[in-house]
């Protein structure tokens, strides 16, 4: 009986910690935050050198052939940096989504270039699992019209995986006739997602017409996992932010970290923080060793985790004082991390209606 | 993440589960244990003792099992009698509490003497320890004993002492050396509630019921050989006690089993004849505390884990008490708050639900944060020792 890492993800963690602390000091953040494109040619390509864009993909298609729980590890790193990079969507959704539901021509053409870095994926799911100003990209014989919104990390991908309902997925480059990208500057500018417009655009279906119903469901799902993850990574970090701050920062002659008001607000933190990554780390080992398990537990860890972040978010800025309201102490770009991590690919209270029907506790 | 416990273990699993299926007939409900164990109780402790199931790694010589500690096994055991419903053996303070000690600080007579009648409840015990001023603050306590012809003599008031009214002895912390510093002046010592002079007043609380006593004791007289450790080393030796209390919160598998139940109510009952799960506002905060469970179920493998490896799990370990109670209370919130009226019914009330005990457990979740270190004292030790921040300094002497 182990739960926990093991030795040789203990140092994948060391790796992906050094390598992302290095590259990204504040003012680094600040720089390429304000560059709004979600997206940095070194750091990417650092990522890519450590063979973490192909992370999950199996050898066979030039990846690492790791789990999930070793994604996991990276992506509590890229969040613990705010790491401008479309991860999620090019080395989780995109990769799962393919190896569930692609053809093998699919797998052959898209996942060696991923596990390379040759291409960015964008993905497309919103719709499925929250229709908003009733946008939404409908399939009629094998041509794609509507729009797809909020398309994870869709700002700088080159190829885009977006859903027509429940059972179809198509394959589109960005730059086919038809695709209008949009996109949509959230709070957030370390990572870019858009809208996606589609005119009368042939598609390249994932798997083949209406075979893509298993596809969506995964890709969805470790996508949930994978901003959990990110979440767990950027929240645990503000939180030694305000504990640090709060040993240096002195009033009425003593640190205020000191002070019960203080300490206690950074013991709630931790104490919200902390049984989440047990879970999550549960999620990400169901995944591949206890599959009928994932579905519920990715459901528990993201609306979780979710809620942990918001309390952290507030608290965490709200110990930092005055600073913590302004741009120098740069905590906002974790606080504004988390917050769309908690809206994108469904928020907690629609994962909790899901969590009610994926039990059987509710029809569906 | 290897969450196999391995064959000798699955195979203990087994035998466990055979042995729990073919005698559970015997076993007393399981229960607070707020009486004293008659002869089914002792039976049935017997019969677990025997076969290992409870006092596990109690020495053979002092009545246990006298097996190797495994905190997996201790894990099994646990698991599978909760899972079962079954009662687990004798639990409370002298096993749970003064046994542990006797062994770590105890000398050969005081083991030999107390352990066996303890883990086979023949003596049961109560702790005297906080104060009506010394709570949060234990060490400031004020019961004191002074010595006179190989005896000591204690005066003084104890407060929560549970169980004191039907309790044969008594594990006191007293103040023996009023000149020395607060924590280096106290000892610890077993005392024999027949003893005269000891006054025990039932303490009721918001539940209505005595789960606790107030014990005034005058000129009590106890040999000076119950001391345990030496004299003035009572804080030491304290310590050892509330460590085990400690690791007795936070049970993820019985706030699972409330899971299990608060979603039978919510299936069951009804509003606007409407069942309770398909109003969203309860099935949502169902859910929101069962993330809750789940995180916490994880987490405890993962601090077992820790443990199996004799690493210090750091903040992790200790944020377990404030989590676990906070939580529990939350369940046993959704559970009133969900049946409305009918959920604030009490005791004998017409339509009561489980009669009323959802609203005993919500009063005494309250007590559970309270008791055993408050939340803000938790939240003290976890931000001073788990994330290293400076404690409060102390105010001038103002007196």
């Amino acid at each position: 009986m182990e739960f926990g890492l093991s030795d040789d993800q203990k140092l994948l963690e060391n790796s992906f910690r050094r390598f992302t602390e290095d590259k990204l000091p504040l003012e680094r953040i600040r720089e390429l935050a304000n560059k709004k494109t979600g997206y940095d040619a070194d750091i990417w390509n650092g990522l890519v050198e450590l063979a973490a864009t192909g992370v999950i993909i199996p050898e066979q298609y030039g990846g690492a052939g790791f789990k999930m729980l070793d994604a996991i590890v990276i992506l509590e790193s890229l969040g613990r940096t705010v790491t401008p990079v479309p991860f999620t969507g090019t080395a989780i959704m995109a990769p799962v989504a393919l190896l569930t539901g692609g053809t093998e021509a699919q797998k052959e053409e898209w996942l060696p270039q991923i596990a390379a870095g040759e291409v960015k994926f964008g993905v497309g799911v919103t719709e499925l699992i929250s229709t908003r100003d009733s946008k939404g990209v409908t399939l009629s014989g094998d041509v794609l019209n509507g729009n797809a919104m909020f398309v994870i990390d869709g700002g700088p991908a080159d190829m885009y995986l977006i859903a027509a309902g429940p059972d179809n997925m198509a394959i589109v480059p960005r730059n086919a006739p038809g695709v209008t990208v949009t996109q949509l500057t959230t709070i957030d500018y370390s990572r870019m997602h858009t809208e996606v417009k589609l005119e009368n655009v042939k598609a390249d279906l994932l798997g083949g017409k209406g075979k893509a119903t298993e596809a969506i469901r995964k890709c969805i799902m470790a996508g949930r996992l994978a901003l959990a993850a990110d979440t767990w990574g950027a929240a645990e970090v503000m939180i030694y932010k305000a504990v640090d701050y709060a040993k240096e920062r002195k009033q009425f002659e003593r640190a205020i970290a000191s002070y019960q008001a203080v300490k206690h607000m950074c013991a709630e933190m931790i104490t919200e923080l902390d049984p989440f990554r047990s879970l999550i780390w549960y999620a990400g080992h169901a995944y591949d060793e206890a599959p009928q398990e994932t579905l519920i537990n990715v459901l528990l860890a993201k609306s979780g985790i979710d809620e942990a972040a918001k309390f952290i978010k507030r608290t965490a800025t709200e110990v930092h004082g005055g600073m913590g309201f302004t741009d120098l102490m740069g905590l906002h770009y974790w606080y504004k991390r988390v917050s769309v991590n908690r809206a994108l690919l469904g928020t907690p209270e629609m994962l909790r209606n899901e969590a009610a029907i994926a039990q059987g506790w509710l029809a569906a | 993440m290897d969450l196999s416990y391995g064959p000798e273990y699955e195979d203990f699993r087994a035998e466990l589960r055979a042995f729990i299926e073919k005698n559970q007939h015997k076993a007393p409900p399981p229960g607070m244990g707020m009486k004293h164990p008659e002869a089914l109780e002792q039976d049935w402790q017997k019969l677990l003792i025997e076969h290992g199931y409870t006092c596990r790694t109690i020495p053979k010589k002092y009545g246990g099992y006298g097996a190797e500690p495994d905190i997996l096994k201790t894990v099994i055991i646990q698991d599978e009698f909760t899972r079962a419903n079954v009662n687990s053996g004798l639990s409370g303070q002298g096993i749970g509490m003064l046994v542990p000690t006797l062994l770590e600080n105890g000398n050969e007579q005081q083991r030999e003497k107390y352990i066996r009648p303890t883990i086979y409840g023949e003596i049961h015990w109560c702790q005297g320890y906080s104060e009506p001023g010394a709570g949060s603050d234990l060490a400031s306590l004020r019961t004191n004993a002074r010595v006179e012809d190989g005896h000591f003599i204690i005066n003084g008031q104890k407060i929560w002492t549970s169980g004191a009214h039907f309790a044969d002895m008594c594990f006191i912390l007293v103040r023996t050396e009023p000149e020395k510093p607060k924590h280096e002046g106290i000892s610890y010592i077993m005392m024999d509630m027949k003893t005269p002079g000891i006054e025990v007043r039932p303490l009721v609380t918001m539940t209505g019921a005595a789960e606790f006593n107030e014990t005034f004791l005058t000129d009590v007289k106890v040999p000076v050989e119950n001391v345990v450790g030496k004299r003035g080393e009572g804080w030491k030796v304290a310590n050892t006690t509330l460590k085990h209390e400690r690791g007795m919160l936070g049970d993820p598998s019985q706030l699972l089993s409330r899971i299990e139940s608060i979603l039978k109510i919510l299936q069951n009952e009804t509003l606007d004849g409407k069942r309770l799960i398909e109003h969203a506002m309860y099935r949502d905060r169902l859910i929101a505390a069962q993330a809750k469970t789940e995180a916490l179920k994880f987490h405890s493998l993962r601090l077992l884990s820790h443990t199996l490896k004799n690493e210090d799990p750091g903040v992790s370990r200790l944020i377990v008490k404030y989590y676990g109670t906070t939580l529990s209370r939350e369940l046993s919130d959704i559970a009133l708050e969900a049946l409305g009226e009918l959920g604030q019914l009490y005791m004998g009330s017409p339509h009561v639900r489980s009669h009323g005990s959802w609203q005993w457990r919500n009063m005494f979740d309250l007590g559970l944060i309270i008791g055993g270190g408050t939340s803000q004292i938790q939240k003290n030790i976890i931000s001073e020792r788990g994330l290293g921040m400076p404690r409060e300094p102390k105010l001038a002497e103002t007196k």
